[in-house]
């Protein structure tokens, strides 16, 4: 904006005392905490003349949603995938599935979003980015929701497809170590059919560990998202906060930085208390 | 060792056992391994390699191919007749398509003479591996959209790519030793300063820290300050999750008579971590350090993918990405995606292999007899 001939140096003097940027940076640091703790103000954003706050509200909705759904394809991939491979130790679908996850290691994120991009753009099965359609507000309510999950499918395989290889792995170490039990001999003994002492006896003993690790996954998943809503066009907390480092918005910036580390704390934090609601002997231990 | 021994004394007596030759033998008994670790060679040398490689200079623009796709190498011609390898020349059609011109044929030439460049950045040399006369072009990956040859790019973007990784490292686990071997050995409040800052590096989610960081620079820099500010910046994050285990494995160190005699000697502290505990970290440390290079060559990726990081016409196999991710391109010329996608895959799973071979290969709790991935 210094460069714009048309803005007055003493509109940008002005400008500059409104934002706090004609004091030191120790005083606008302070005056920046000072104010998120007394007043949860994080600051105005400087291109959309917004409170940072109001922007980042739907950013981190959508976030939020994309990570849950993220979630859900992990997870519900994952177990099962993990039950089968335990189940069939060293069989064709262990095998398989452990040289999958193997190589699916080396796919990184950017790679994944753009193949599956290519895939939407080539066969206009998917939409090619952003979250709605363009005539959104002309539909009825069940067919906003249709809308918004296709458009949410492609960037949550994205985004839940890079902590999979390792989720399934641990799923299948896990149902084995289970399996291995004397109580699991037992219902076997009784004459239990085995698909109910997978599902009825092991699983539930073996899904423990997978709870720990759901919440510190939303975490990673958050910062996740950061490439599929870029690739995607998904207006996130992610593609908002590119917009805001190329724009020089700093507090957008900083705002953006704080909230993906509240949800990053936030998982932790969620995955200690799943795991006391989950196993009385954490909290009695 | 003992059976190797028993069997061919005169080799056992010249060649003693040693750490490293053990761990070499370890190592090679894993495929997979030393096929990473071949790949991982050949990847750096072509990137070392990369103007004597590339037919053409790093932004060589053609005005006319545009988007042009990959020329086949041919052995026959459209009668039948056989030749040294060919390509055909072509004709630019209507919005970016190319017709095959039979007519004009143009044999490959071993080390033709072609753009400058200094070798290894000293000697003055313009030879190229392999090249075509003019006006044919050689696109083995296709040209971009400005008629660069991809190939080319590739070989260009590795020098950046590759090595972000390799310098990243080197700066970011100096640090993460340093630091957390002080941490570890003097422990009280220099411990609890180093562990709190680690902490909140920890507890910010990686990419955003990235791009954050990312606007203490200038946005607008030339492509040499831009890859250090972005090396400057994957360091800065890197060595907290490093600094953390090397710490807890300090605590245990410097209980060790060792450094209870080191110090009695009257040795200084610093010479004390460097000399004697952090050596004990070194199988651990090589492995975490292997193992963490994608993440750098990554983080360059991204950054250069969202177009803050390494901006053309300088190549980086991130801004490579970044000019295919439109969906005109992504459909029509999908080399601009596939070149860049492989290489990146390849570098990944390469550096994996290697860091599983390597892990497995300096386990002090490796049999003898048990070799390779469990």
């Amino acid at each position: 904006m210094a460069d714009n001939p048309q803005v007055s140096p003493e509109a940008l003097a002005a400008m500059r005392h409104r934002f706090g940027l004609d004091q030191p940076w120790t005083t606008q640091y302070l005056l920046y905490l000072k104010n998120i703790f007394l007043h949860l103000d994080f600051g105005e954003s400087f291109s959309r003349h917004q409170p940072v706050f109001a922007v980042l509200r739907t950013g981190l909705a959508n976030t939020l949603l994309l990570a849950s759904a993220a979630a859900v394809v992990t997870w519900g991939l994952a177990i099962p995938l993990g039950v089968v491979a335990a189940v069939r130790q060293h069989g064709w679908p262990d095998r398989a599935l452990s040289f999958l996850g193997f190589l699916s290691l080396s796919v990184p994120e950017v790679l994944s979003g753009l193949l599956l991009l290519w895939l939407a753009a080539s066969t206009r099965w998917f939409p090619v980015g952003s979250m709605h359609d363009l005539d959104y507000d002309t539909f009825g309510p069940l067919q906003r929701l249709g809308d918004t999950l296709r458009h949410l499918l492609l960037p949550a395989l994205t985004v839940g497809l890079i902590p999979l290889a390792g989720r399934m792995r641990q799923m299948r170490s896990s149902l084995l170590d289970v399996l291995r039990l004397d109580y699991v001999t037992t219902a076997r003994a009784k004459g239990v059919p085995e698909s109910q002492v997978i599902t009825r006896h092991a699983l539930r003993n073996a899904l423990n560990p997978m709870i720990t690790l759901f919440g510190f996954t939303l975490g990673s998943l958050v910062s996740g998202s950061f490439v599929a809503e870029t690739i995607f066009s998904w207006p996130g907390l992610g593609s908002l906060t590119l917009e805001a480092l190329n724009t020089k918005d700093q507090y957008l910036v900083m705002g953006s930085v704080l909230m993906a580390s509240g949800v990053l704390i936030a998982g932790n934090l969620v995955a200690d208390l799943l795991l006391a609601i989950a196993d009385p002997r954490i909290r009695h231990g | 060792m003992s059976a190797t021994a028993a069997l061919s004394p005169a080799v056992a007596a010249s060649r003693p056992w040693s750490p490293l030759r053990d761990f070499w033998r370890h190592l090679r008994r894993s495929p997979l391994a030393v096929a990473g670790g071949a790949l991982l060679v050949i990847l750096y040398l072509m990137a070392l390699l990369a103007p004597f490689l590339a037919p053409y200079a790093e932004s060589d623009i053609d005005r006319e191919r545009f988007f042009h796709p990959p020329t086949p190498l041919h052995l026959r011609d459209a009668q039948g007749h056989w030749h040294s390898p060919f390509v055909y020349g072509t004709r630019a059609g209507l919005d970016q398509s190319y017709e095959v011109d039979a007519s004009q044929r143009y044999p490959l030439r071993l080390f033709p003479r072609g753009a400058h460049y200094r070798l290894f950045g000293l000697v003055p040399c313009d030879r190229h591996l392999f090249g075509v006369d003019r006006p044919g072009r050689i696109f083995l990956l296709g040209a971009d959209d400005t008629g660069r040859d991809v190939w080319t790019r590739l070989l260009y973007g590795a020098q950046v790519s590759l090595t972000v990784g390799i310098v990243g490292i080197a700066i970011s686990f100096t640090l993460g030793l340093l630091l957390g071997g002080i941490s570890g050995y003097f422990g009280g409040w220099v411990d609890t300063l180093i562990m709190r800052w680690t902490e909140l590096l920890l507890s910010i989610p990686g990419l955003y820290l990235i791009v954050a960081l990312r606007g203490v620079f200038p946005l607008e820099l030339p492509s040499q300050q831009t890859y250090l500010a972005i090396v400057a910046i994957l360091s800065f994050i890197g060595w907290a999750t490093l600094a953390r285990v090397i710490r807890g494995m300090v605590l245990s160190i410097r209980q060790a008579e060792f450094v209870l005699a080191a110090e009695a000697m009257g040795a200084s502290s610093l010479r004390i971590i460097v000399r004697h505990v952090l050596p004990n970290t070194m199988s651990f440390t090589i492995v975490a350090a292997t193992v963490a290079v994608p993440g750098y060559i990554l983080g360059e990726v991204f950054l250069s993918f969202l177009g803050v990081g390494v901006q053309p016409p300088a190549a980086s196999w991130g801004n490579m990405l970044n000019a295919a991710r439109s969906e005109r391109v992504l459909t029509s010329f999908p080399w601009m995606l596939l070149a860049p996608g492989v290489a990146i895959f390849l570098t990944v799973m390469a550096f994996n292999f290697f860091g599983d071979g390597l892990r497995d290969a300096l386990d002090p709790r490796k049999t003898p007899a048990a070799g390779g991935r469990s």
